[in-house]
């Protein structure tokens, strides 16, 4: 699906990119009639030049605050201009509070780097409680009109932002890789349609949704109507920093709530370029985005008694406080921590040498897919032992043929770490899985690239091979490293399997139908994908069992996770009870 | 199979190297000396040990007591611990951005997690 998407992406590429500044101009004029009154009025080009004057005069940490694209200002190995776009980032970001870019508080800023080559790429708010504060106050003003919109007019500004989003694909792609280190085309082909596909589905399901009547008896009824939460905290992880961001966002807004968002502080840049394109089609603090760091924005936001439900991907320490920080308030959570992903593997699909079986091994090598950052990384390689020898041989070739490069570059399949610290702990795991006694079958270290990556972060694909009970089958590394084993039968499959803490996602490789659908009911996992891995559409469910989390992702079923209900309980009979 | 038998006959340790105990220490002067570690697992920031204000994390009796780093109490889950037993922690410092509300975040440097296999105290590995 990836690699389809991606032809049509590259088709509009050469056109659009060049016209992002009419595109803007344009979404100014017509959001106005589709934001109600008021709403929409600050065109985020003026707004920036205004706040960056601001910042001129406080901030004692930035000298070089151009407010004019950088472009030229980075080396060789950022340029986008082989993308048709330009650099998509200004030098510097405020928060997005109330509508507009607002300089943080204490007037300090943060370097952003891109993990291409660790350049800085531009600087963001170091912001701390008195902005989230800030945040809450336009939230909550905003909240009073929000909540009562009509489902129609939410409804048209999603499917707005969604043209908006989809008009600027390609530079918002170029921000994704430059701010994640993820390779372009999956920017495009991946990242990219999904966040677009989500507000759409989002847009489209609030339409198609309606409360209940229970009819208690012929005079008395319960009528069930959902209404939004309020305000709500969501913090979003570093691994698809859009399409975490909109997973939360859009589900959160159609429900009708207001909310404060903290992006991760490794990848705090992309989603401001995107509030600067859709910022003006929302009324002021619909949306309001903190960036800094964990302990000094996140944890003031997480722990905030003005939030009426936090939201949450990440790892499971961090799960425990938030779940501690929302019992003291007593407001509910959703949590996504990760998980052990399971791929198995089962002998028939070896029967015949055809697509399918090339289906098959594209599976398998789904573990480099974002570097493995992926939550579901297929991390666990689960293959029947009597195909082992030859399928591995087939996988291991085709893992050997994964082009790593700049993530700039449209033929890299495989790009960045997200970070120097991200790419430490995988290289402590590598030196773990040799040390537990696992055979590296390909790859195993550090990728050392030239050209201007020396200093970016890169690790080589690497498969390794051991059991089950080795660290590295037991934890995320979330990189692009499997770990695989072989199975007996079915039921061995099986008990490997679930031998995990963890139960996100897994994978199903058969040409049989009822192997496929007694694994995917065994497997204790949210999402078992049975002959394909890595599909996100959104109207397809998320989430995890057992220590992967709480609640789930996508669908419409994550409106509930943003609702209360209301439940007007009406008796239209005349005559008292008679207790009384 | 000699796995097996290590997983049934050794006991995680943690240590920390000088550059993690000098960041311990840092920590201690800015926020007290009643700290606790809490090993974390799972995705994104999964694997890292996080530093809180011992009253601001909650342990309980499905947490294991690993040993002491600095003076300060290193705790992981109890289902981690089994998964991860045969190994010992060694918690290092590296320059970074830190862990999410763990009080390392922001310095510059954060804590984080090598493994070694378990060394047996009075037999061979076999």
């Amino acid at each position: 699906m990836a690699i389809k998407r991606k032809k049509v992406a590259k088709k509009k590429t050469n056109k659009k990119k060049t016209k992002l500044v009419k595109v803007s101009k344009k979404i100014s004029k017509t959001k106005k009639k589709v934001a109600k009154k008021k709403s929409a009025t600050n065109k985020p080009s003026k707004v920036f030049k205004k706040k960056n004057k601001i910042n001129n005069k406080k901030n004692r940490e930035v000298t070089n605050m151009s407010t004019e694209t950088v472009k030229s200002g980075v080396s060789a190995s950022l340029d986008t201009s082989h993308l048709k776009v330009p650099f998509p980032f200004k030098s510097k970001y405020g928060n997005y509070i109330g509508g507009k870019f607002v300089e943080p508080k204490s007037g300090k800023y943060f370097d952003n780097v891109s993990p291409i080559n660790n350049e800085v790429i531009c600087q963001m708010a170091r912001s701390d409680a008195k902005d989230v504060d800030a945040a809450l106050d336009a939230a909550h003003e905003a909240f009073k009109e929000w909540g009562k919109t009509d489902i129609t007019t939410r409804s048209n500004i999603m499917n707005k932002i969604a043209d908006v989003l989809e008009k600027n694909l390609d530079l918002l792609a170029a921000a994704e890789c430059l701010d994640n280190g993820k390779p372009i085309r999956e920017c495009m082909a991946a990242d990219l349609p999904l966040v677009i596909d989500h507000w759409r589905y989002f847009a489209g399901v609030i339409r198609a949704e309606e409360g209940s009547v229970a009819e208690i008896s012929n005079s008395q009824y319960s009528y069930n109507i959902p209404e939004p939460l309020g305000v709500v905290g969501q913090i979003v992880p570093w691994n698809f920093p859009l399409l975490m961001a909109t997973w939360k966002l859009a589900p959160a807004l159609a429900a009708g709530n207001c909310s404060v968002l903290k992006p991760a502080e490794q990848t705090p840049a992309s989603i401001m370029l995107m509030m600067e394109l859709i910022g003006d089609l929302l009324p002021p603090g619909v949306v309001n985005i903190v960036s800094g760091f964990g302990l000094e924005a996140g944890k003031p936001l997480a722990s905030s008694d003005r939030i009426a439900k936090i939201a949450f991907t990440g790892e499971t320490t961090t799960g425990r406080l938030i779940m501690q920080y929302a019992a003291q308030n007593l407001i509910p959570i959703t949590l996504e921590l990760g998980g052990k992903s399971p791929n198995v593997f089962f002998e028939d699909i070896m029967d015949k040498d055809d697509a399918f079986l090339d289906k098959c091994v594209e599976g398998f090598v789904m573990f480099n897919l974002n570097q493995g950052e992926v939550c579901t990384c297929p991390s666990r390689a689960l293959v029947q032992e009597s195909i082992y020898d030859k399928f591995m041989e087939k996988v291991i070739a085709r893992t050997k043929a994964v082009v790593q490069d700049n993530p700039l570059k449209m033929e890299t399949m495989i790009g960045a770490q997200a970070s120097v610290e991200q790419m430490e702990k995988i290289k402590s795991y590598l030196d773990l899985g040799k040390k537990e006694g696992a055979k590296v079958l390909c790859g195993g270290d550090v990728a050392k690239l030239n050209s201007g990556l020396e200093n970016g972060n890169y690790i080589q694909p690497t498969i390794f091979e051991g059991d089950n009970s080795m660290r590295i089958f037991q934890e995320e590394i979330f990189g692009p490293v499997v770990s695989v084993t072989k199975f007996k039968d079915e039921a061995h499959a099986l008990e490997i399997a679930n031998d995990t803490l963890y139960g996100l996602g897994a994978g199903v490789w058969t040409r049989n139908g009822n192997i496929a659908y007694r694994m995917g009911r065994g497997i204790q996992a949210g999402i078992v994908w049975t002959n394909c891995y890595h599909a996100y559409p959104a109207h397809s469910p998320f989430g995890g069992y057992k220590q992967s989390g709480v609640g789930r992702e996508t669908h419409k079923m994550m409106l509930n996770h943003y609702r209360q209900n209301k439940n007007l309980h009406v008796s239209y009979a005349e005559n008292k009870l008679g207790f009384f | 199979m000699a796995r097996i038998k290590l997983r049934a006959i050794l006991n995680m340790k943690v240590s920390a190297t000088p550059t993690a105990l000098e960041l311990i220490e840092d920590l201690k002067k800015t926020h007290g000396k009643d700290l606790l570690f809490h090993q974390s697992g799972g995705c994104c920031d999964g694997s890292a040990p996080m530093c809180y204000p011992a009253n601001e994390y909650m342990v309980g009796d499905k947490d294991v007591l690993v040993g002491e780093i600095g003076g300060i109490p290193f705790y992981i889950s109890k289902t981690q611990h089994e998964a991860w037993k045969n190994t010992d922690l060694i918690i290092d410092c590296i320059k970074g951005m830190g862990g999410m509300f763990s009080l390392d975040n922001g310095t510059g440097r954060r804590f984080l997690t090598r493994s070694e296999i378990c060394v047996p105290e009075n037999s061979t590995i076999n």
